[in-house]
């Protein structure tokens, strides 16, 4: 049984096909990249595996278990979800918005207590966040925002991990160290990764498995070797791709 | 700000609120008089003009108050906007038709209450439903819908008491703008207060997350829809045992939540108990203030929270234009 796993899966958006008939099996300590064309569906598909949208046909399981028969907040000890946005419609500070990371583990008129700010203060620590607890979130960079939402993740600590784009607003460096972060916690806890991703170079350095969304429902998914190849990736894409052999593998550039 | 010292300071607010409209009015009586008033009911005219006629409005006065600021901030998460107010968006106009229509009938009681809620939740999945939606013409259309909402309420209660035969009727003000000079005591609005703020508060840290946004609350756990289905219930209940003791007085519901935010009071375990706090003081010392400065002309109460309302009204709208500038 996988930890997560779908099957004869179709998702629609609108009378767009995202996938049909789709069989997905996620496992701990595997690391996914979703990839795909703008449109193809890649957020949509997370959404339905997140169980925040139903599927057209087929299931959704988690450890065994049909999706829509569990609780929300059961589901969110065991997923957890970096949206492609965030929404601050009323101000709020950097410790506030970590600690909604712990909503799930806490009864209806239970606080926060020390061992739920530890947990908030080692995740703001672990993005490079650590002395900006009290900064008004709307003030915070594009990318000092995004790394709060992964830490308010990290802080929710759950076993499956879905990341949509969650490189987005990040200069190179805090790329590699946010996705270094998420490869070691999956490696040290046996988590589920799921990242969708635009950037190929960086999926093929982090994830070991790939889930491409060709558009009209038409999917493919394996390793790296299987399914990353030149004529693949033409398709996936729509536009001419070519490798230079770089020091760690392949790295695929437009043509 | 600390939480004691916020709950200290309120409830201050709140004796001194009490302590001042019950000393104020057309017989003079001090405070020594007041505290020897309560302690002793038999204390003669001094104490049956507190007991009889000023401890009743003053109590439906901050009941009301506390109604309608926490109906307001309930609202105010739900659509994630600091403009929704019960009385902007017609939820009022709906509970007042309500009420207006079973009182035109001759009925009262139970179905007075059941009438006012129906129209306010009328009103709300309405409101609601038309506004519900993403993008930055979502506060337009919600504002522009609650308005419409409001003059089509206001023209039913004003054809209602144009063809009403009966004089004794509560007049055109007091379901438009608001009145507690009308108001019994307030003991339905107190029982539905005090339901309404345990159960807010026990889904205190779920309007939290809520206020993150319908699909990141859903992912950290929150039943979204069960959550929203139960705040269009409550604050629509609010509302109604709010029109129904004074009226649509307005206003009350979006500046007392706006002034706490200001304050730094942004976890809803605190800001909800503290809206109905300084939300009932304020519409205390507003009522007291209405029926003392012209004396003995008495003012309706709403003509005061407008005047103070419209204002911060206008603030927030443009304020918010600015955010969206700014994020479009």
């Amino acid at each position: 049984m996988a930890r997560l796993e779908t099957s004869g899966l179709d998702v629609h958006i609108g009378t767009t096909r995202v996938c049909r008939q789709l069989d997905l099996h996620f496992n701990a300590g595997e690391r996914w990249a979703i990839l795909g064309r703008n449109g193809a569906g890649k957020t949509t598909l997370l959404h339905t595996l997140a169980g925040l949208r139903r599927p057209d046909n087929g299931t959704v399981r988690l450890d065994g278990a049909t999706l829509d028969t569990l609780s929300r907040q059961r589901v969110a000890r065991r997923i957890g979800v970096l949206l492609q946005d965030h929404l601050d419609a009323f101000p709020a500070n950097v410790m506030e918005t970590v600690l909604i990371g712990r909503h799930p583990y806490l009864g209806a008129l239970q606080w926060e207590g020390p061992d739920d700010y530890a947990m908030a203060r080692a995740a703001l620590h672990a993005v490079g966040l650590d002395g900006m607890e009290d900064r008004n979130v709307a003030t915070l960079s594009g990318g000092e925002r995004r790394r709060l939402g992964i830490a308010t993740l990290l802080t929710q600590d759950p076993a499956v991990l879905l990341l949509d784009e969650p490189t987005n607003h990040l200069d190179v460096h805090q790329q590699i160290r946010i996705l270094d972060l998420l490869q070691a916690r999956a490696q040290a806890e046996h988590k589920t990764l799921l990242l969708v991703m635009h950037d190929l170079n960086l999926a093929l350095r982090y994830c070991d498995r790939f889930l491409l969304l060709f558009g009209a429902g038409e999917t493919a998914q394996g390793s790296a070797d299987v399914v990353l190849t030149r004529p693949i990736l033409e398709r996936l894409y729509g536009h001419p791709m070519y490798a230079l052999q770089g020091p760690q593998g392949p790295v695929w550039l437009p043509g | 700000m600390r939480p004691l010292l916020l709950f200290s300071a309120l409830l201050a607010l709140t004796v001194a609120g009490f302590g001042w409209s019950l000393t104020s009015g057309s017989i003079d009586i001090g405070w020594r008089e007041l505290v020897a008033a309560l302690f002793d009911p038999e204390a003669g005219l001094p104490a049956r003009v507190i007991l009889e006629l000023r401890w009743p409005r003053a109590a439906a006065a901050f009941v009301t108050g506390a109604l309608l600021a926490l109906a307001g901030a309930l609202m105010q998460v739900l659509l994630r906007n600091p403009l929704a107010d019960p009385y902007v968006l017609g939820i009022s106009g709906g509970a007042a038709t309500g009420a207006l229509l079973t009182l035109l009938f001759g009925f009262g009681g139970l179905w007075l209450h059941g009438a006012a809620f129906s129209g306010a939740l009328l009103s709300m999945l309405i409101v609601f439903g038309l506004a519900h939606g993403r993008g930055s013409w979502t506060i337009n259309r919600l504002l522009l819908t609650g308005v419409v909402i409001a003059a089509g309420w206001g023209a039913v209660i004003g054809f209602l008491l144009a063809i009403s035969p009966e004089q004794n009727l509560r007049g055109m003000l007091f379901w438009l703008m608001g009145d507690l000079a009308y108001a019994g005591t307030p003991l339905t609005g107190l029982i539905v207060l005090l339901g309404g703020l345990l159960i807010a508060l026990a889904m205190g840290r779920s309007l939290n997350i809520l206020a993150h946004g319908e699909l990141a609350a859903a992912t950290l756990g929150v039943p979204v829809a069960t959550l929203r289905r139960l705040i269009y219930v409550l604050a629509s209940l609010l509302t109604a045992a709010a029109v129904t003791m004074a009226g649509s007085i307005g206003f009350v519901g979006l500046v007392v939540p706006h002034m706490l935010r200001l304050q730094g009071v942004r976890d809803h375990r605190l800001l909800l108990p503290a809206a109905a706090l300084l939300g009932g003081s304020l519409l205390l010392i507003a009522d007291t203030l209405a029926r003392t400065l012209l004396a003995p002309r008495q003012l309706p109460v709403g003509i005061l929270t407008a005047l103070v309302g419209v204002p911060v009204f206008l603030v927030l709208l443009y304020r918010s234009r600015e955010l969206h500038g700014r994020e479009g």
